[in-house]
């Protein structure tokens, strides 16, 4: 398979490397512009990534592998992160994880992102989102959703259908 | 009557405010920005002059403004510290990483009010010789970077950023850099890392000091959002005037992020020690109380980290007697005003200022498991006593919140905390080893008897396999 990073990206790229003396500096934005594009992170976009900034692969690869945001397959369309830490646990986030789950038919024990078989939901516990104060929250794709509750679950799962 | 004071969100929430260019400006804004820049050198006592950007140092740390990141370490001395000398750029950078648990303050400021931070950003370039500054937002706030930019933007087309700001002959460019979901990425060295492209493995101290050898080893200073903000108003009122407000050593204006059981939590501004932590937690205008029929029985004053304090505890506090003489005076928690310097006394710390509220229905054990799978999950894996320790607490304590505990779990975790403290590179193993060694002392009884229950009822009934499954596969 041929990876193929389309002209208007490569140009956003290539003016977001201008921001840094360094280039591999710049490694960050790019990985969260292409996986914005793509979905996911591949080993081709990896490789790409590290020959844009005239760097090893192992160099980009190490920081797929340990920043929480990136991913290396893809992953559902609407991609539910539920806070795992203490305020929204007080607020019951886990009773919000397993509501998405068990509405999705997913496991609500498992401890990874978890993707549904038609691939349009991923349901994610993640760590403090900050915003304890209108716990418990939600972040679906780049929308925070605050205060969430059954009826809040059940509008987020409508659209995504 | 203890009340807000609102200087960072006056108009936060104000109806009509909007955070575009032209609301900031018609609400007085980059007026500190035109202040700074008419500046004239001051002639000194002794002949010299000091430079514009001198005096705007000086104004800063005379303010006596406290770093409202965690730390809580002088603004002013951290610019002072900065290697002038080198030749090399001085960078600096916004630690716009918020990620403490329990803390949402700097999220209203880039969401409601971009271009006070972006202001303060730029004074505090200009008064110490910065060309070059990043943002750096944490990689959950996507929205909070696109504002960002948007202001950015705004403030170039006006002039307020760019080559020759306001025909002053300085230049100055900030660009939003984001990170992508590591709490390590808060620590400045990590975050320095980070923004090199690199793992954010925190530098060892000496000699990775930011201030001589920071971002591509050049001299950096790296501040929280909320304290840049403040320069603006140092700079707006003069530094005696913002000094009155607040308390001795603990000046200004501070943002208390409230949450957990309290009838309305909520982010408050307050005068640095004007409060209590009794009033944040239960006056009418701030928590308003617990719910209905529920005491209090812990408070995490300061963000996850720090050292939780019990209902009823009684603290020695110095205090200036009526007879001006120092003297160790008994604090009950919710008279201990809420300021740097009290909670210090206390044993624990206002960090970033997040006030996490528990009461009586809560299993201590389950709060503390919470936090410790916090820090396992975050520890970067550098060094071992936290790699190791931080995963083995949260595992133990997954046992004993899953009907599995030992009555000797309660020395089991204090002997592991007690081995990360202090033997690691950054402050991530006191971050990971205080909760676990203040709940654990404070709360002994109830992870005894929990140990001591279970132990009973294992004996009869053998360890269950999901226990065992648990205990193989969990993180």
């Amino acid at each position: 398979m041929t990876f193929t990073v389309p002209t208007p990206l490569e140009a956003e790229i290539d003016e977001l490397i201008t921001h840094y003396p360094q280039k591999r500096s710049a490694s960050l934005m790019l990985l969260h512009a292409l996986q914005e594009h793509f979905g996911w992170i591949s080993k081709e976009a990896m490789e790409w990534t590290a020959a844009k900034l005239g760097l090893q692969p192992i160099n980009v690869y190490e920081l797929v592998t340990f920043y929480p945001m990136f991913r290396q397959e893809p992953l559902g369309k609407t991609h539910i992160k539920v806070c795992r830490t203490l305020s929204c646990a007080l607020a019951g986030s886990a009773d919000v994880r397993k509501h998405f789950c068990d509405k999705l038919g997913l496991d609500a024990h498992a401890h990874v992102p978890q993707t549904t078989p038609d691939g349009k939901f991923t349901v994610e516990f993640v760590e403090c989102l900050a915003s304890c104060g209108t716990a418990p929250v939600v972040l679906v794709n780049e929308t925070l959703h605050e205060k969430v509750g059954t009826a809040q679950a059940a509008e987020i799962i409508a659209q995504g259908r | 009557m203890p009340q807000e004071f609102r200087l960072i969100l006056k108009n936060v929430d104000q109806a009509g405010y909007t955070s575009d260019m032209e609301c900031y400006l018609r609400h007085g804004g980059y007026e500190a920005l035109k202040k700074v820049l008419a500046l004239a050198p001051k002639d000194l006592p002794d002949g010299k002059k000091m430079s514009p950007q001198e005096q705007v140092r000086e104004d800063v740390k005379a303010s006596g403004l406290r770093g409202r990141g965690g730390a809580g370490f002088s603004c002013g001395l951290k610019w002072s510290l900065v290697d002038r000398r080198s030749g090399k750029p001085i960078y600096l950078i916004c630690n716009a990483d918020e990620s403490e648990p329990g803390t949402f303050k700097d999220r209203q400021i880039m969401h409601k009010d971009p271009h006070q931070l972006i202001e303060g950003m730029i004074l505090s370039c200009w008064a110490n010789d910065v060309k070059l500054a990043y943002l750096y937002i944490r990689g959950e706030m996507p929205e909070g970077a696109r504002i960002l930019n948007r202001a950015l933007k705004e403030a170039r087309a006006k002039g307020f950023l760019g080559k020759n700001i306001l025909g002053s002959g300085y230049d100055l460019e900030i660009h939003v850099h984001r990170g992508a979901g590591a709490y390590i990425c808060g620590e400045e060295t990590g975050l320095i890392e980070s923004l090199e492209g690199k793992r954010p493995y925190p530098r060892i101290k000496p000699p990775y000091f930011p201030a001589v050898l920071g971002l591509y080893q050049c001299p950096t200073i790296v501040n929280n959002v909320e304290t840049l903000c403040h320069v603006k108003h140092i700079v707006n009122m003069g530094s005696a005037e913002y000094a009155k407000l607040g308390t001795p050593n603990n000046t200004g204006t501070r943002i208390v992020s409230l949450s957990g059981d309290v009838k309305r939590p909520g982010y408050f501004e307050i005068e640095v020690g004007k409060v209590t932590l009794g009033e944040l937690i239960n006056h009418d205008n701030f928590g308003q109380g617990l719910r209905d029929g529920r005491k209090l029985k812990a408070v995490i004053p300061g963000g996850s980290s720090a050292k939780v304090l019990k209902a009823g505890e009684v603290f020695k506090l110095n205090r200036k007697g009526a007879d001006g003489q120092m003297a160790k005076v008994d604090v009950p928690l919710l008279d201990l005003p809420y300021d740097f310097d009290s909670l210090q006394q206390a044993g624990t710390m206002s960090g970033s200022s997040a006030v996490i509220v528990m009461d009586d229905s809560r299993d201590i054990v389950d709060c503390l498991a919470n936090v410790s799978e916090f820090y396992a999950h975050e520890s970067c894996g550098q060094c071992t006593p936290c790699r190791e320790g931080s995963l083995w607490m949260s595992k133990a304590l997954h046992r004993m919140t899953h009907g599995e505990g030992r009555k000797a779990d309660a020395d089991y975790l204090v002997k592991i905390a007690s081995n990360i403290q202090g033997r690691t590179i950054c402050a991530f193993g006191e971050a990971c080893a205080w909760p676990v060694l203040s709940f654990v002392s404070k709360f002994r009884d109830e992870f005894e008897a929990k140990g001591a229950a279970d132990e009973a009822r294992t004996k009869v009934a053998g360890q269950s396999p999901e226990i065992k499954a648990a205990a193989s596969t969990h993180r």
